[in-house]
């Protein structure tokens, strides 16, 4: 028989020590221990894949030789400090390209999400990318979608195939965001390294309007974001709190790069997204979500691991932006919605 | 009242709650967690960079072409940060070999293998795992050769019987099949060097990709806007006019041992055929492999640094890494035709 005295008592005492800890904890960083959810038997699946070609050329062609002393562009920088080169218009000579890799008989995936409300994008982003999207190569849509009716059945070239991916709706738009890393991953593992040697991941709210062609195969090409690419790395929107996994400290970084198109071999793109989305889980067992969710993952994994090469902001261009003299091609960009509706 | 035992009970209680919550929110600062998310190689480049701002509307090299129209970066000083491609080399745990020759009989090379050796201890890869491979009809005259800890010295023998023009038709003979027995199982990349020069300067792993080359100096030199490609139509490496994106210097080149291994078969099978025809394409291997090179363009091109092998001295070259060593003319076979003279000097260390 407890008194009533005695169970205040000890209530109070708890109350205030709960308090004083609440108290403590507010003032102080807090830690969070790491913690990693259960791997998947994907990550552990060892893929066979086949041998990378070299580019070889078969010239019959005409051109005026390159000149040594006269560069293409001089207003932009087109190699990165680790030899990576930085695609704009300018720079390449796209028969040459085009004389390199059609020998290979390629054949080039392109994933896009498709979920909730953003069905109603796949038209125009299927129809432009027939029009400029590695135009005379093989190429397979992955549409990711959770209402596979909803997807148009457009016409396409000859080569090409539409091919739409089932995948689960989440409760929030972050979340399909973030969980894309993981399902491009399954779907590399399952079915995409057996039919495509590189592979692009975009977004599918988005518009081509000028030729996307074999200048952005690589081993592991990221595009520059068009928001950041006239300001110092201090003012890149990384993540900044330490207690993410994509935490990037003050005076750090490269360059800010988007995560509405990346791309490479099949191979590592498998490695890319398995890493994104282990960084991904471990923010999300702490609590923690990305300041640009997957966008955040994306640098910090290609500040460790740097692209092979870039694509400048004409490949993932915002149409709200003004055009500035260094953006000659607008190829690839945003198409105008309304967020909120569209995200709901 | 006095405390009885279900005070007792209450305080334990309280106790035994508030450890609880302690254990699981560690608060001390002494448990401080470091930001290590990505895998233990990584933070290696984790390291700030010490290079100004990246900024994408200020090219490093503003008078020189860095980028070929296949997108192949150009290498020039300023244009890369060794810091990071060092780290990018290491995570790969790489060997890099280097052949060269010094063949007694023609033009006394063996006299250039010490300096050639000392400079490329210490400016070639410098601290990076490096195995020298020195062909050689003479390997009892090498005397012995300092080499830095981490590198390696081989001296193959090789028979010297040979006409002067032959050393470097055979040499890619020779080179192909000892990749074949031999380097492809020690070596990832290789790269052939000729011997008569001195390394002035860090040549470091901004040359390691799959097939690379480097530019000639009198692209920037010549008036001409033409190559000098072999106008005999009927020799092998006859190029057409008009066609050509520069001209490589067959003093360094190298690449991925599977790439190296192609192009050196390549170019020696052209020679024989050649050398079956009667035809000897004057400047023999260097025009085979610039034939190669227009048909396998390469993936990176190092700059006329590389290899700078005139006494002028033009803006655009900012540093001479590897220049060639005064040769004494008196040795040279009579009948060349010597269009690009040998003759310069290079400033001695």
């Amino acid at each position: 028989m407890i008194s009533r005295k005695v169970l205040v008592g000890s209530l109070v005492c708890l109350g205030a020590v709960a308090a004083v800890i609440w108290a403590l904890a507010g003032t102080r960083k807090v830690h969070y221990l790491p913690y990693y959810l259960p791997c998947p038997e994907i990550f552990s699946m060892k893929l066979q894949y086949t041998e990378e070609k070299l580019i070889q050329l078969f010239p019959q062609l005409f051109y005026q030789q390159p000149r040594v002393l006269a560069p293409k562009r001089q207003d932009v920088l087109t190699v990165t400090p680790w030899l990576a080169p930085i695609v704009w218009e300018g720079t390449f000579n796209p028969e040459i390209l085009d004389s390199a890799y059609r020998p290979l008989n390629l054949t080039i995936g392109v994933t896009a999400f498709a979920v909730g409300k953003y069905t109603r994008f796949v038209r125009r982003f299927l129809e432009s990318a027939e029009r400029h999207f590695m135009r005379g190569y093989r190429v397979n849509y992955y549409i990711f979608t959770d209402s596979p009716e909803s997807i148009p059945r457009a016409q396409l070239r000859p080569g090409r195939r539409l091919l739409t991916v089932p995948v689960q709706r989440h409760s929030s738009w972050q979340e399909i965001s973030m969980r894309r890393m993981e399902t491009i991953n399954r779907h590399v593992a399952e079915v995409s390294h057996r039919e495509v040697q590189y592979l692009f991941c975009l977004d599918v709210d988005m518009v081509f309007h000028n030729p996307w062609g074999p200048e952005t195969l690589g081993d592991t090409v990221a595009a520059i974001h068009p928001g950041y690419f006239q300001v110092p790395r201090e003012q890149f929107p990384y993540e900044r709190r330490s207690s993410s996994a994509a935490f990037i400290p003050k005076g750090e970084g490269d360059f800010y790069y988007g995560g509405a198109v990346f791309g490479g071999l099949v191979k590592n793109i498998y490695e890319f997204t398995k890493s994104c989305h282990m960084t991904i889980l471990a923010d999300k067992a702490n609590g923690v979500m990305a300041a640009w969710q997957e966008e955040s993952h994306l640098n910090r994994h290609f500040l460790t691991h740097k692209p092979s090469k870039l694509l400048s902001p004409e490949y993932i261009w915002d149409d709200r932006k003004p055009k500035p003299p260094e953006i000659r091609l607008i190829r690839f960009s945003t198409v105008d919605k309304n967020y909120k509706e569209v995200r709901n | 009242m006095g405390i009885t035992k279900v005070h007792g009970l209450a305080i334990l209680l309280t106790a035994g709650i508030t450890g609880a919550i302690w254990y699981h929110h560690p608060f001390s600062p002494a448990r401080d967690r470091e930001h290590a998310a990505s895998p233990a190689e990584g933070s290696v480049l984790c390291r700030k960079t010490d290079l100004d701002e990246t900024s994408l509307l200020l090219p490093w090299r503003q008078d020189v072409l860095v980028l070929t129209p296949w997108l192949a970066p150009i290498v020039w000083e300023g244009t890369f940060n060794r810091d990071i491609l060092n780290a990018q080399y290491l995570q790969k745990n790489l060997v890099t070999g280097v052949v060269t020759f010094a063949v007694e009989k023609s033009l006394r090379y063996v006299q250039f293998i010490e300096g050639f050796m000392r400079s490329a201890n210490k400016y070639f890869l410098a601290g990076h795992h490096v195995n020298f491979y020195l062909f050689t009809d003479s390997p009892k005259k090498i005397s012995h050769l300092q080499m830095a800890p981490e590198n390696h010295l081989f001296v193959i023998p090789v028979q010297n019987d040979r006409r002067w023009q032959d050393i470097p038709t055979s040499r890619m003979d020779i080179i192909s099949s000892y990749i074949h027995s031999q380097f492809q199982y020690e070596v990832d990349y290789l790269y052939s060097v000729d011997v008569d020069v001195q390394l002035l300067a860090d040549i470091g792993v901004e040359i390691i990709d799959a097939l690379v080359a480097t530019i000639s100096s009198w692209q920037i030199t010549s008036q001409i806007e033409n190559n000098d490609h072999e106008t005999h139509p009927e020799s092998q490496a006859a190029i057409p006019e008009g066609h050509g994106d520069f001209h490589y210097s067959a003093s360094f080149y190298g690449g991925s041992v599977s790439e190296v291994y192609k192009l050196t078969r390549a170019c020696s099978e052209g020679l024989m055929e050649d050398r079956e025809n009667g035809i000897e394409a004057w400047w023999h291997h260097e025009r085979h492999l610039n034939k190669y090179l227009l048909h396998h363009r390469p993936t990176r091109l190092l700059s006329p640094e590389y290899y700078w092998d005139t006494e002028l001295s033009p803006s655009s070259i900012q540093v001479k890494r590897m220049c060639p060593v005064r040769k004494d003319s008196s040795r040279q076979a009579p009948e060349t035709k010597n269009v690009k003279p040998l003759l310069f000097t290079a400033p001695l260390n």
